[in-house]
């Protein structure tokens, strides 16, 4: 095993309820996706709900219509082409169509010792710190290239405790 | 070695045979085989071959051909593909990166998918309709002028593109240029009787794919 694992969250509010008809196009490819993710090469773990298939029914501090999404990848090479070179890319495209065009940063990165599985409320405190500062070593996007060590120098650490699995 | 002496290696007939042939190959390429392709001996082709790594265009692997390992196995083949680096010369230098990177920064911060790929649909409908697309033949063509390098699949039932033409924008604003790209093709073909464009990415390769139905093409 490596060092270090990515953990990635990402958000978007709905413009319609889950159950509405108008969201049928997202929920139809959601156990689709789901599936693929489970599948890509580089995959680690995804968060579920109760009903064990989807992040669906998780709500955070964020607000109720909310949806949630987080998962852990080997490597940032792993979680790109599960993003962008997978069927996950057409529902990206189409985005439009469902979610609200967010107004600030809606998806993190960072660095974890592999192994660890982060809180959902860790990973809403990492988007809020990207958020309020911008990139860091601690909480980042693709665009940026950090890289494990250098999160180990940063000051910042979640409130919220990291579970070990 | 410059972009424009680089470049210039290609104007010999036999590299740009060479190169050709390589970068059209879905394989990584033994000297033997890139040799016969141009129709000249080994050993021209290998230094005409290596001409081509030192300027960038080629790269090579080692891989024993024989599928044979340890001692007795003998040395591993010179292999060669298309290097990933990009030459560009241009006379009287321009720069279309720098402003087609920051135009989709912030499209894509205004979140104007819609808007971006609806404009892209509107002008591969208008290229489209000035020289219409009849069969497979036409499409292939279409498709290579504009650099997408198309193959038939086994089956003939699609066409792949092993070349993305935005490859670097794409890289960087994937949802954005993809889906333009895709909206580009579906334009340009929309007049092309059973040809249709489907966003089917895979690492490598246009994140397009060109669906055959065979009743409807010649």
């Amino acid at each position: 095993m490596t060092g270090h694992h990515l953990a990635q969250l990402n958000v978007g509010t709905l413009k319609f309820p889950l159950d509405d008809v108008r969201a049928d196009g997202f929920t139809a490819m959601l156990d689709t996706l789901n599936e693929v993710a489970d599948h890509a090469p580089g995959f680690i773990w995804r968060l579920v709900d109760d009903d064990g298939t989807d992040a669906t029914a998780i709500r955070t501090s964020l607000g109720d219509d909310v949806l949630v999404n987080m998962s852990v990848w080997e490597s940032r090479d792993a979680l790109w082409d599960y993003v962008y070179r997978s069927g996950h890319l057409d529902v990206l495209r189409r985005r439009a169509e469902w979610f609200v065009p967010p107004k600030a940063p809606f998806q993190v990165m960072w660095w974890i010792p592999a192994g660890h599985i982060p809180t959902v409320e860790e990973a809403v405190e990492r988007l809020e710190l990207l958020r309020d500062k911008g990139s860091t070593p601690c909480a980042f996007g693709f665009k940026d290239s950090f890289q494990p060590a250098d999160a180990a120098s940063a000051p910042w650490r979640p409130a919220a405790g990291t579970v070990r699995t | 070695m410059e972009d424009i002496e680089a470049i210039a290696l290609l104007q010999d007939p036999i590299r740009r045979r060479l190169y050709d042939y390589v970068a059209a190959q879905d394989h990584e390429v033994s000297r033997n085989e890139a040799a016969e392709s141009a129709g000249i001996q080994r050993t021209l082709a290998a230094f005409h071959l290596d001409k081509l790594v030192d300027a960038g265009l080629l790269e090579t692997a080692s891989r024993r051909l024989s599928g044979r390992t340890g001692p007795g196995a003998g040395r591993p083949a010179k292999l060669y593909r298309r290097s990933g680096a990009e030459r560009q010369f241009s006379v009287p230098p321009r720069d279309y990166r720098t402003p087609a990177d920051l135009l989709a920064e912030v499209a894509e911060a205004a979140r104007l998918d819609t808007e971006v790929h609806a404009a892209a649909r509107r002008e591969g409908r208008a290229a489209g309709a000035a020289a219409p697309v009849d069969g497979l033949d036409a499409a292939k063509a279409l498709l290579t002028a504009r650099g997408y390098e198309p193959r038939l699949d086994g089956d003939q039932e699609a066409m792949r593109l092993a070349n993305c033409p935005f490859h670097v924008l794409s890289e960087r604003h994937p949802v954005l240029v993809c889906g333009m790209n895709l909206a580009l093709l579906e334009g340009l073909l929309e007049g092309a009787q059973g040809l249709r464009a489907r966003m089917d990415p895979r690492p490598g390769m246009c994140c397009v794919v060109v669906e055959i139905s065979k009743n409807n093409v010649s």
